[in-house]
């Protein structure tokens, strides 16, 4: 039996700003964590990986990141991604101040 | 100060033109990512967690205040108008876009700044004490001989690719102020019959595998400085575990060798380093002095002082905790915090830079220094100047009477910024400080000293921290791990870990619970924490932090 494969979205910093960002099934990167392309099948995700890196004038670090699924799309599954995808802590910068 | 000379300014001009170039290819995609990681971290370019960040070189902790405004012009221009200090007195910019660097660096370059060898496998910037040219107890300037070191080592072409990063601290004081033990070299000014020179340490630093410096040279004479530096670091060049990161440091290859073969290998090298060096750094070194002579010093009456602080408990308290003494009569040392209880460790805004500025300007003879500890320091001001300076500090929240107290905590910028990080640092720094401060406690406290790091790394000094936190993940969770007793002093030591570790919300009441068993077992006021810790060992601290194992240590009896 193959193991249950968690889902999993792309993810790497944009090239300029640095910004956290995500690939959507349109091959468009999106700022949003929501509105990610989840991927279920680990072939395809490798596969979606190889497609992401080779866009490196756009994007440094792709990576695959575990999600969970929910009714308004993705969630991080560990606080590392939450915090990517939220901003720091300390000051109301980064993404929860471009909402 | 010393001012660049035409060959540096020079060369950071072709640097940043090289670099700009770089920037261009890299937005072209001409570079790929592998291609310009080694260009950017050469030029103190990091990409963080949700952004770049620029860490820019203040060497040996000094400044002008032209350079200290231009900090603030950049902070306000391309930043979100702060910057953050840190322990290794650099200014890290958190928000930096690409295409803006070589702007940011032309501006720096303005101002005689720059961010070459803040990173990268090099010797990084030069630290030293920050009372350096102030401080009472000093046996001569560090600042000199540390820029000698920064002209030897900036490009050097034999250590551009060191097995990993190497970093240097320089003190001229017996009180160790610049934690010259847990630094690949400290060098400590000692003198030896009359004669000048320095006490040289190898293999400190902190990390994963944290160590105290051992002592490779007694005395060595100020004018053999550069080429047995260059002995050790050429030693270690060829011998360092290339093959292994978490080993290439200098503390590993001393530990693995041991410090009498490491000491044979080194005076080996020396006695043939020695005659390549013909003098013409001690040429050097002089021309350098003469640029970093001490201030005019005014003689004048300090009654302002005198009457501020008999009548004015604010300032008092102040003057008491945060003033440090000078060499000078009639002056003092002004360690600016940048701890302001509930905000964050070592960040400054652009108007809080822009009044140290000015204030520097007006008040201390220009000068200004950063501190390994996150602070500011004024380190020439007249007595009778330090009620103005107080209100001015007041105004722009500079003014709280923390330094060395529980809310003066060294914490790195931990998972809120850095890619590597484990946990959070910083809002653990901001809810200790706050709470202590809703206390009313931190001034019966005393000198306790808190340092926090968000991973293995130890960028945040845990290890020799009186308490050190050290943030992990555990099983997906932020989990913070205590160490006690560490040292960063001249009687250096590393802290023990206290048990298992503290979610989030438990690490306050935990330290609470520390404070007050000290509070319990402290002989008197005078007995520092630290000290009671080395009188009475860990196991009181222990059964204050784990009540729940006392509890069933005392039903099973
Ligand atoms: C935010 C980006 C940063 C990164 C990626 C980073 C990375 C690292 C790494 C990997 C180490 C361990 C080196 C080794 O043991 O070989 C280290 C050590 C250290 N870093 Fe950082 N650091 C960062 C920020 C800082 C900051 C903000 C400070 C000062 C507040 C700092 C000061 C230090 C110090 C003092 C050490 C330990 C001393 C030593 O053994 O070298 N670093 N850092
Ligand atoms: S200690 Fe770890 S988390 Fe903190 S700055 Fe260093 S590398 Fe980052």
């Amino acid at each position: 039996m193959s193991r249950i494969f968690t889902p999993k979205v792309i993810t790497a910093n944009a090239l300029i700003e640095g910004d956290v960002i995500y690939l959507a099934a349109d091959d468009s990167w999106t700022r949003e964590l929501t509105e990610a392309e989840v991927l279920t099948d680990e072939a395809h995700a490798q596969l979606r990986l190889l497609e992401a890196e080779s866009r490196q004038a756009e994007v440094v670090g792709a990576y695959l990141a575990d999600v969970k699924p929910s009714v308004t799309g993705p969630e991080p599954t560990h606080f590392r991604e939450e915090f990517r995808r939220t901003g720091p802590s300390n000051y109301f910068h980064g993404k929860q101040a471009q909402r | 100060m010393y001012q660049y000379s035409d060959f540096d300014a020079a060369f950071v001009a072709s640097r940043n033109a090289q670099f700009r170039q770089q920037v261009e290819r890299r937005i072209d995609g001409s570079l790929t990512e592998d291609e310009f990681r080694p260009l950017r971290l050469m030029n103190g370019l990091y990409l963080q967690l949700h952004a770049y960040m620029l860490r820019v070189a203040i060497p040996y902790g000094t400044l002008s205040s032209a350079q200290m405004r231009q900090l603030a012009y950049i902070a306000e221009r391309f930043d979100k108008g702060y910057g953050h200090f840190t322990t290794r007195q650099n200014i890290q910019y958190n928000w930096p876009r690409l295409s803006d660097v070589p702007d940011i660096l032309d501006a720096l370059a303005e101002v005689q700044l720059h961010a070459i060898q803040t990173s990268g496998n090099t010797i990084r910037n030069v630290t030293a004490d920050h009372f350096a040219g102030a401080a009472a107890d000093e046996i001569a300037d560090p600042r000199p001989v540390a820029e000698l070191i920064r002209q030897w080592s900036t490009d050097h072409p034999e250590f551009q690719f060191l097995p990993r990063k190497f970093k240097i601290a320089v003190t001229g004081s017996p009180n160790d102020r610049a934690v010259t033990k847990a630094h690949d070299i400290g060098l400590r000014m000692v003198e030896q019959n009359g004669e000048p020179g320095f006490e040289v340490i190898v293999g400190g630093g902190l990390g994963r595998t944290p160590m105290i410096g051992k002592v490779i040279r007694e005395f060595l004479p100020r004018a053999e400085l550069l080429p047995y530096l260059e002995a050790i670091v050429s030693v270690w060049n060829l011998l360092g575990r290339r093959d292994n990161k978490y080993k290439a440091r200098i503390k590993i290859t001393v530990h693995e060798h041991g410090i009498d073969d490491i000491r044979a290998r080194v005076e080996e090298r020396f006695a043939l380093l020695r005659t390549a060096f013909n003098g013409v750094d001690q040429q050097i070194l002089a021309g350098i002095e003469a640029q970093f002579a001490a201030p005019d010093f005014r003689t004048a009456p300090t009654d302002a002082f005198d009457t501020a602080y008999a009548e004015d408990p604010v300032f008092r308290s102040w003057a008491d905790t945060n003033l440090a003494p000078h060499r000078a009569d009639g002056y003092a040392i002004v360690q600016v915090s940048l701890k302001a209880q509930g905000e964050t460790p070592g960040d400054a805004s652009a108007d809080q830079m822009r009044l140290l500025a000015d204030l520097a300007a007006r008040y201390g003879h220009d000068e200004l220094r950063i501190s390994h500890e996150q602070n500011v320091i004024l380190p020439h001001v007249h007595k009778s100047d330090l009620p103005a300076i107080h209100a001015e500090l007041e105004a722009q929240r500079l003014a709280t009477a923390n330094i060395g107290l529980i809310s003066d905590i060294i914490a790195c910028p931990g998972m809120d910024y850095c890619a590597l990080a484990t946990a959070r640092s910083i809002p653990i720094a901001q809810e200790i400080a706050t709470r202590f401060d809703e206390l009313k406690l931190e001034h019966d406290i005393g000198a306790l000293k808190i340092k926090i790091s968000g991973c293995i790394n130890a960028c945040g000094h845990h290890h020799v921290g009186h308490i050190g936190i050290l943030g992990l993940d555990r099983a997906g969770v932020e989990n913070y791990q205590i160490t006690l007793g560490g040292d960063h002093t001249e009687t250096a030591a590393l802290g023990a870990r206290t048990g298992r570790g503290f979610a989030a919300d438990e690490v306050i009441p935990a330290i609470e619970r520390l404070v007050y068993a000290y509070l319990d077992l402290r002989t008197d006021r005078s007995e520092t924490f630290l000290e009671t810790y080395r009188r009475l060992g860990a196991d009181p601290f222990k059964a204050a932090l784990y009540p729940e194992k006392q509890e069933s240590r005392a039903n099973a009896a």
